[in-house]
């Protein structure tokens, strides 16, 4: 992310050109202070949860409620948590859905933009228009839900992947991507004997290493952040992923079960358990998005202005 | 939907496989001097590759699209063992459940909360992502920008039920301000089950989510104004302002353009899982907009025919929203989201 054209990133020292104004001190101490309030009420909230997660029941009813400065470390609410019993599974159950889940997004999606990224082939245009035409129409969630129930898949994990497997978008962004590879390339590997499988899994694959990251990273949090699908299709409350578990239990302020008594017996507060629910649905995608970050840029150029 | 340069390009440079048989010389020619039979064999891996997306495509994009025939049927689920097979059971009722619809208060309702809620949107969060790239390109060092980006992204990536939650911890009655009110001898507020802000609170919550998200396209666009513009109008006296006003601004009405368009097309499908979420707390007269409107009939209550007409209406207005939308975009003479 190049700041002023012409002056490389990671530079340190000045950095505004020539005829540009310099700034007025106040303009600038005072352009930082938004700039720091903004990004803590980003960070805030964030902060509170992480802490409050990590206090005693001594801590949290000192204060009142929510922790803001961390004293007295413990790391029971995710022992009690992650020692088996609902949360344990609910993970469990959202880790898998969103691991088989990206892995067949991201192997169709890739079949389906390389399929479509030669524009001279047979069917190019009617497959493209026939992908197309659904970003128009959305068919609605009724039909959708009698579908996915006259399918069976009711109370299975397909009905968490299936229906919401493909992104049109992310289709088009890849898509995009694999055609802006040098065609020399391709041509030169195709004159060596090499098929399209091949040409796609040893050249263009590599080549689109940034914008792949981008799209799984996509699918993965889609996955992870999902629980609409399991609300309306999963009726046994023992299969419910991670953030279905988290609405129960802090939204509606349920209990999880197989906690009652370490939380009634005063060993734990009920509020260090939320947070601690919420740190966990939060910690994958809060350590995965920074190192995808850098690609965003590319990724969402293509797909929204170019698309 | 025609195709970019860049297709029509690499259409003319694709050139086919020279394999000129006698025997496909006389069955008539497709385009490229070979057979369809030919280029068919040629991309057939190609084609296959495309058939798993398609596949998922059809079963789950075009065949709930027919299966809104239920709206013009009495569907009763229990009339057979399979959805399909109640489908191809139930009796017909034309439009009826059309008309009732008409007479339903409630669905006036959730179409007028749907409403307030969009102009909400348009008014207090469609700015803010312009206003923060603005912002943030006003600082020239890479590592401030960097990582003000970085924390502004965040956010996007959480899920609604996050999100949602952490709102609640922060707003809600046993939440940190209400705590720290009541420390200090005042009320406590509980913003989460207050009706007459809720429309407030969700767009707030939006902004919180995805207005740094939506920063990044603005940046974008902002990055790729040549700094020759700036340079020669500073020559010629312009201060920072007025360099704003005349290169800045316009740099940025294309993007603007196309995302309003895209916007008002959604204009009907507003915050359904943040809505979802929060419905209970604050009652259904406050919250209900179309689509949990049709998810509380037809999934909560089982009337799916009721709630599959809703449906209709919404999709149908929704296309018109934004093949309008896009018209205007053309008469302002910006490229919209499909060219002309």
């Amino acid at each position: 992310m190049t700041g002023i054209a012409g002056v490389k990133p990671g530079t340190r020292g000045r950095l505004r050109p020539a005829w540009e104004e310099e700034p007025s001190k106040a303009g600038l101490a005072s352009k930082g202070v938004v700039l720091v309030l903004v990004c803590l009420g980003v960070l805030f909230p964030l902060w509170v949860v992480v802490v409050t997660s990590l206090s005693s029941v001594k801590t949290i009813t000192e204060t009142g409620g929510l922790v803001v400065i961390p004293r007295g470390i413990t790391f029971v609410a995710y022992q009690e948590l992650l020692g088996g019993g609902q949360v344990t599974r609910a993970a469990l159950v959202s880790i898998g859905v969103t691991v088989v889940g990206t892995l067949f997004s991201m192997t169709v999606s890739i079949m389906c933009a390389y399929g479509l990224s030669r524009t001279g082939s047979v069917l190019h245009r009617p497959l493209l228009v026939f992908m197309l035409a659904t970003m128009f129409f959305g068919a609605g969630l009724i039909p959708t839900y009698l579908v996915v129930q006259g399918l069976g898949l009711t109370d299975s994990y397909l009905a968490l992947i299936l229906p919401s497997a493909l992104n049109v978008f992310n289709i088009l962004v890849l898509r995009a991507f694999f055609m802006s590879t040098a065609q020399e390339l391709i041509e030169s590997a195709r004159i060596d004997g090499a098929g399209d499988v091949r040409i796609l899994w040893q050249i263009v694959m590599p080549l689109s290493r940034a914008v792949i990251a981008v799209i799984t990273l996509f699918y993965a949090v889609g996955y992870w952040s999902a629980w609409f699908n399991a609300s309306i299709y999963l009726s046994d409350p023992d299969m419910l992923p991670l953030q279905n578990v988290m609405n129960q239990l802090v939204i509606k302020q349920e209990r999880p079960t197989g906690l009652a008594q370490v939380i009634n017996t005063g060993h734990l507060s009920p509020l260090a358990i939320q947070m601690a629910v919420m740190v966990l649905a939060l910690l994958p995608v809060a350590v995965l998005s920074p190192f995808v970050q850098k690609h965003f840029k590319e990724g969402m150029l293509t797909g929204a202005i170019k698309g | 939907m025609s195709l970019s340069t860049e297709d029509r390009r690499a259409r003319a440079t694709r050139t086919p496989p020279v394999k000129t048989g006698g025997a496909e010389r006389r069955k008539g020619r497709a385009a490229g001097g070979i057979t369809l039979r030919h280029r068919l064999r040629r991309d057939r891996t190609l084609i296959l590759m495309t058939l798993p997306a398609m596949l998922l495509l059809l079963v789950f994009a075009y065949i709930p699209l027919a299966g809104n025939v239920v709206a013009f049927q009495d569907y009763d689920p229990y009339i057979a063992d399979n959805a399909f097979q109640s489908i191809a059971q139930s009796p017909w009722v034309g439009l009826e459940w059309f008309q009732q619809m008409v007479n339903d208060r409630l669905f006036w309702s959730s179409l007028q909360n749907t409403l307030v809620i969009f102009l909400l949107q348009l008014t207090l969060f469609f700015p803010v992502p312009i206003l923060l790239a603005l912002f943030i390109n006003s600082f020239v060092r890479p590592r401030v920008r960097a990582v003000a980006q970085a924390i502004l992204y965040l956010p996007h990536f959480f899920s609604w039920v996050l999100v949602v939650t952490v709102f609640q911890q922060m707003f809600g009655g046993a939440g940190l301000i209400a705590q720290t009110l009541r420390d200090h001898g005042h009320d406590g507020i509980d913003l989460m089950t207050d009706p007459g802000l809720f429309k407030f609170l969700i767009t707030f919550e939006m902004i919180w989510k995805d207005a740094g998200w939506g920063v990044i396209v603005f940046l974008a666009a902002l990055a790729s104004v040549s700094p020759d513009l700036y340079e020669a109008s500073a020559m010629d006296g312009a201060n920072r302002w007025r360099r704003m006003w005349h290169i800045t601004l316009p740099a940025l009405r294309p993007v603007v353009a196309l995302l309003l368009v895209l916007q008002v097309g959604n204009a009907l499908t507003v915050g359904f899982e943040q809505i979802l979420l929060q419905r209970t707390a604050v009652g259904p007269g406050a919250s209900e907009v179309l689509d949990t409107y049709v998810w509380n009939v037809g999934i909560t209550y089982g009337n799916f025919s009721y709630a599959a007409a809703v449906g209709i209406i919404k999709g149908i207005f929704g296309l018109l929203l934004v093949l309008g939308a896009n018209k205007v975009a053309h008469l302002m003479g910006e490229q919209g989201v499909y060219k002309k």
